[in-house]
């Protein structure tokens, strides 16, 4: 029983470290041109894709960086193109381009690559179980997690301590006085949009190592990014981070006991949150609304 | 509220949709929408349409008006409508399936299981604005797909709920044979589509109405006003909810069917492109965006298994290029 519920601890982390990769990415972008990103789950999907085309020229650690920069190139191209044109209108329509281009990508995927699953090869040296009596922690499961509490701990490093970072956390702020100060907005929300569609290519990567690739696999990752960012508190990066951890360990503890309520479980957290704490765990008053 | 300043509102908009000034307009407009619809049947199969794709039309535009009453009469986006759709369907099944072969109470509790729903979430978002009350409903959208999904003995999980079909509707001593004949099927549908529009035509010329289009024009206004913003917001997602269950339960009897993809978010986002694509500022124009879309979607799929690439290319059409839908660009059109 104790190496159940350890086993579906590990695997509720685990899943919960994607649910952050995604979720931060989601909330940086909501934050600083609210705008809700629907096809984040089809840019993760991507930076799968990506990776299982560089693979055999350049190796998984090669791919395992360029890709998800490919990734936050063409995020970057299209906001240029297309969702910056929206951020002043009514915010409906921020949301059905998103939505748009998360069918359109999909598609294409499926289109280029096949509707069924296709493994991601990862090196050999990390596909070995660490011992006998926890044989799930892989060295890919241990060597996932580090790389994503390394781009965790980069990305607020990153927004703590350089420039564009500070920028982006003032934006998020009060984006009319950052504008007043001089500093180019467009460019700042692009950047932005970009650092956050990076972060789900290198989630996409990585999740493609451990479950494989198909076309829609980002969207069951969608929906428990946005109710992390609701439970951990619209504005605050750190509630979602423990947003994104609490539901994916509650979901992997509920599978052990009622396996048919693993999604249900997410949801009534965040009712109960929303009823007993509206601005969620660590959210702003004031910024929920 | 002050007569003046409802007539003011009122008078600021353009006409052809209740809250403007009654006039010509409008009645032309519902008249020639009511006779294309009710004579639908006799011309479709000239064009190579069939009456279960106008029932379907008709079904898509109820929950596409439905939306537009919160989305373009009270200013709020819900993105999740789909989860009351979904329940109406579903809750017409099961009735069917497992309590009783009447029509009407199935009606019934796929109306109120769809809108119950929804007046008690409603409890919870009606203090979100913006983008975060999008946010909220998609998430709890999310969960009666799941339920439905996971609840296999139940619901049919992921093959859906069959094995019920609608049945010839009682009318004290007569009964109308809607099960076997698509056309009476269809007219039925448009009586419970015109009920839906006269009842949504009478809550938008009520005071009641009049004061969701002030929320939507300037809520802080309203506020100081002294109006109850959150309560009426809560009011007009309920009533959104039920005539989106409306339109789900006659999903159900029209496909003799629920699946759980009619209660998912991807529905919501079509749902919301039908009434930006028709114009959600015109009481009509959702309307004109379900057929639109759904005559569309029929012939696509017809075509190619790509279709999703170009409904999502639809999506980003609209959003670029007709903002304000097809009715917008053509009252914007006569009145220069």
């Amino acid at each position: 029983m104790l190496q159940l519920v350890l086993f579906n601890v590990t695997n509720g982390l685990i899943i919960g470290a994607f649910y952050v990769l995604m979720a931060l990415g989601v909330a940086m972008i909501l934050n600083l041109s609210n705008v809700i990103n629907f096809a984040h789950g089809n840019f993760l999907a991507l930076g799968g894709y990506f990776a299982f085309v560089l693979i055999p020229y350049t190796g998984f650690w090669v791919a395992l960086l360029v890709s998800p920069l490919l990734v936050g190139l063409l995020g970057y191209i299209i906001e240029q193109t297309m969702v910056r044109r929206v951020y002043s209108r009514d915010p409906v329509y921020s949301l059905l381009l998103t939505f748009g281009l998360s069918f359109i990508i999909q598609d294409v995927c499926r289109y280029i690559w096949g509707p069924n699953g296709l493994p991601l090869t990862v090196p050999d040296s990390l596909s070995q179980g660490l011992s006998e009596d926890l044989f799930f922690i892989t060295g890919y499961r241990v060597f996932m997690m580090s790389i994503v509490i390394v781009s965790i701990v980069g990305l607020f490093a990153f927004l703590r301590y350089t420039r564009l970072g500070i920028r982006i956390r003032a934006g998020t702020l009060d984006l009319d006085t950052v504008a007043a100060l001089g500093i180019n907005v467009r460019l700042l929300r692009s950047l932005n949009f970009a650092v956050g569609i990076f972060l789900a290519g290198l989630a996409g990567v990585l999740a493609s190592g451990q479950i494989g690739l198909n076309p829609n696999m980002g969207d069951d990752l969608l929906l428990p990014a946005f109710i992390a960012i609701i439970v951990g508190g619209v504005g605050s990066l750190t509630g979602t981070l423990l947003g994104g951890l609490l539901i994916g360990v509650a979901s992997a503890l509920t599978t052990v006991f009622w396996a048919s309520a693993q999604e249900a479980v997410i949801y009534v957290i965040m009712a109960l949150v929303l009823l007993v704490r509206p601005r969620g765990l660590m959210g702003e008053e004031g910024m929920f609304t | 509220m002050s007569a003046t300043t409802t007539d003011r509102l009122g008078h600021a908009r353009p006409n052809g949709r209740p809250g403007g000034r009654p006039g010509l307009p409008q009645w032309t407009t519902a008249a020639v929408i009511w006779l294309v619809l009710l004579s639908a049947p006799l011309w479709l199969g000239l064009v190579g349409g069939y009456t279960a794709l106008a029932a379907h039309v008709v079904v898509m535009a109820l929950v596409a008006m439905a939306l537009n009453f919160l989305l373009g009469f009270t200013g709020v986006m819900s993105f999740g409508h789909a989860a009351y759709f979904g329940l109406g369907a579903y809750g017409a099944g099961l009735t069917l399936r497992y309590l009783s072969d009447s029509t009407w109470f199935a009606m019934l509790n796929g109306i109120l299981l769809g809108g119950i729903a929804g007046t008690l979430l409603g409890l919870l978002l009606c203090r979100r604005r913006g983008v975060y009350f999008a946010m909220v409903t998609i998430a709890f959208g999310q969960i009666f797909y799941y339920i439905a999904y996971r609840w296999d003995d139940f619901t049919g999980g992921y093959d859906g709920l069959r094995g019920f079909s609608r049945q010839p509707l009682a009318f004290g001593p007569w009964t109308i044979d809607i099960q076997g004949n698509g056309t009476l099927f269809y007219y039925f549908v448009l009586f419970v589509f015109g009920i839906c529009v006269a009842l949504m035509t009478f809550l938008l010329r009520s005071p009641f109405g009049r004061t969701l289009i002030a929320i939507r024009e300037n809520q802080r206004r309203a506020q100081f006003l002294g109006i109850a913003v959150n309560k009426h917001i809560w009011l007009s997602f309920s009533i959104s909810c039920f005539f989106a269950s409306t339109a789900g339960a006659l999903y159900a009897l029209l496909n003799n069917f629920a699946d759980p993809t009619s209660l998912h978010y991807n529905l919501s986002g079509v749902i919301v492109i039908m009434v930006v694509m028709g114009g959600m500022r015109s009481f009509w124009g959702p309307l004109v965006g379900a057929a639109i879309y759904v005559v569309l979607q029929d012939y696509i799929s017809s075509m190619t298994v790509n279709w999703m690439s170009f409904v999502g290319l639809l999506f980003v059409m609209v959003v670029m290029f007709f903002p304000s839908g097809i009715l917008g660009v053509l009252k914007r059109r006569a009145s220069t």
